[in-house]
């Protein structure tokens, strides 16, 4: 199935990409040459196999539930793009 | 001899035998980058303080008594390890401002060791490409040929060793990134098992696939660096807990008795015969030094491309979420709202192939195609990892061409992704199973360096370097140097 244009200003604002108008053209003519490549997948049988996330099929290690950081909030603020008091600024969200 | 011809065994050696001082040998590899770089684009920065600073400390520790085997030896960092008051790029607008708050484990323990960090090398924008083309701050050449890609993703790394502007680098391999700019510019990489490195402070692709390693001239000089590169850590939560092997020990063991598989799905349609032959014709070699050789069957080779091209992209669009223009990183002017800022921020931080594999994640990630591409894709994955472990029944190494094709033009792929992604064949499985790989040079295909792959089971990361070294005994391959460097 190929994507339209409008799919892939969906996809676009799920992954938070502003795309302008002229590159949308061009990304959806490509998205698709890439789901070409891929949807070669789907001739593969695999039926009953269970799907592989960790090559070495390890699970999450647990640690102890107790504080081993320290506060470096200072440290992280000096690269962070717009700080005050200690609080990272966005733009107002609530009206 | 100048320092710059030595590998990083020849000055852990002549530093031993205080034939020069760290500080001497990094004043001297500094001028040689200032020399090299502005032609092969290799170092995105360079850290001429602070490596001068380690290299005093490491004469200060010897003087002291320490004897390690790398105290003062001379590496770079692929730019993204991050690396404590050092820029930590990623080859990206997003990260041009980054200066790391803390060090990646590997170049703590690297420093630890005695190494001396001369800096960091250009990549691929966060380590997404074959041909070090899509970084921020232009594309990293071939020494083979200045026209020519050094491939990618870790091409500065690739770059920077074959141009002798230093002799060993990190770098790391989420789909071949470390074995196929080593195959390229005819350099020794290894990719370790997944999990043996840890991959903490390493920025994330895709975390199932990516692995640091190290790239050197040779197979001995990166059993050095893996030595002190890998090694459990608790902050990696995929750390393997397994003691480290003595690499430089397993260099020696003989080859008799090697049972070598050679897949026939690896010679198809699509290699290069001059590749094709370098290839057999190491394998002629290695049969010589007591090893057999015998024909094997990976079926499931050519669905790997469509499954990697869905699980990277998948773990990429996750990871990359983290670049929002809040915390860190790139941030657009005068926002309207949260989310222009979040879209604007990333619109303009990300290069073109970047944005392409997060929408090609997001959209296998979204709902109603998740079990249809990412689970079809963790399916496949366990194919693939079933033929290597059926193959490792009969033999002890898989072994065939490290990529399709040698070196090509830069910008000869630059409008097809596609293409760029056909490139990868050969190498993505490993990372697919995570197994070790490793690249070592082979011959030549009109003046361009060729590379032969050894893939082994988990954890025989020595039994690779063991190989590569024994073949690195009866050729000279990986002691040419390009034309002019």
């Amino acid at each position: 199935m190929a994507l339209e244009r409008t799919d892939v200003e969906k996809i676009a604002h799920l992954a938070r990409l502003g795309l302008a108008e002229d590159e949308l053209t061009a990304t959806t003519a490509t998205l698709n040459n890439i789901l070409g490549l891929i949807d070669a997948m789907q001739a593969v049988d695999t039926t009953g196999i269970e799907p592989l996330a960790h090559p070495l099929e390890a699970t999450q290690r647990l640690r102890a539930d107790v504080v081993t950081e320290t506060n470096q909030r200072d440290a992280y603020q000096t690269i962070a793009p717009a700080v005050e008091q200690g609080l990272f600024l966005v733009p107002k969200v609530i009206e | 001899m100048p320092v710059h011809t030595l590998t990083l065994g020849q000055i852990s050696t002549a530093l031993a035998n205080k034939e020069f001082s760290a500080e001497e040998l990094t004043r001297d590899l500094l001028a040689r980058i200032e020399q090299e770089n502005p032609r092969t684009n290799a170092f995105i920065t360079v850290t001429a303080e602070q490596a001068l600073e380690q290299a005093r400390a490491a004469d200060a520790r010897r003087a002291a008594g320490e004897t390690g085997a790398l105290l003062g030896a001379p590496i770079a960092h692929k730019d993204l390890f991050c690396t404590q008051g050092v820029r930590t790029s990623c080859g990206s607008k997003m990260l041009d401002n980054f200066i790391a708050p803390y060090n990646a484990t590997v170049v703590e323990k690297l420093a630890n060791a005695g190494c001396v960090s001369l800096g960091k090398t250009n990549m691929d924008e966060f380590a997404m490409g074959s041909s070090n083309a899509s970084s921020y701050y232009g594309a990293a050449k071939n020494p083979w040929n200045l026209d020519c890609i050094p491939g990618g993703s870790s091409g500065g790394s690739a770059a920077a060793i074959a141009a002798r502007m230093v002799p060993a680098a990190t770098g790391t391999d989420t789909g071949g990134s470390i074995r196929q700019p080593a195959a390229l510019c005819g350099l020794t990489g290894l990719k370790p098992t997944y999990g043996r490195v840890s991959r903490w402070g390493m920025v994330a692709y895709a975390s199932s696939l990516d692995q640091g390693g190290p790239m050197a001239r040779d197979a001995y000089d990166c059993a050095l660096l893996l030595g002190a590169m890998a090694g459990f850590d608790s902050k990696d939560s995929t750390s393997v807990d397994q003691p480290v092997d003595d690499y430089l020990a397993a260099l020696e063991q003989p080859l008799k008795g090697l049972k070598i598989g050679l897949p026939k799905e690896y010679f198809g349609a699509g290699l290069d015969s001059r590749i094709g032959a370098a290839t057999q014709a190491t394998v002629a070699e290695l049969e010589k030094l007591g090893a057999t050789v015998k024909e094997i069957s990976l079926p499931n080779l050519q669905h790997a491309i469509a499954a990697y091209y869905v699980i990277a992209p998948a773990e990429a669009s996750s990871n990359l979420s983290r670049f929002d223009g809040v915390r860190f990183g790139h941030r657009c002017d005068d926002p309207a709202d949260l989310t222009d800022l979040y879209k604007r921020s990333r619109a303009e931080g990300f290069g073109a192939e970047v944005k392409r594999r997060i929408m090609v994640g997001t959209y296998a990630l979204s709902a109603g195609y998740y079990d249809a591409y990412y689970i079809k894709a963790q399916q496949i994955r366990r194919l693939i990892k079933n033929d290597f472990l059926a193959a490792f029944q009969e033999v002890d190494v898989v072994m065939g061409p490290t990529t399709p094709n040698p070196a090509w033009a830069l910008c000869a792929k630059g409008n097809d992704p596609v293409a760029e992604y056909l490139e990868d064949i050969y190498t993505i499985t490993a990372n697919l199973a995570g197994l070790p790989g490793l690249s070592m040079p082979a011959g030549f295909a009109d003046g361009l360096p060729v590379g032969v792959q050894l893939l082994a089971p988990y954890f025989q990361e020595g039994r690779l370097l063991n190989i590569a070294h024994q073949y690195q005994q009866v050729t000279d391959w990986h002691r040419q140097a390009p034309t002019g460097f």
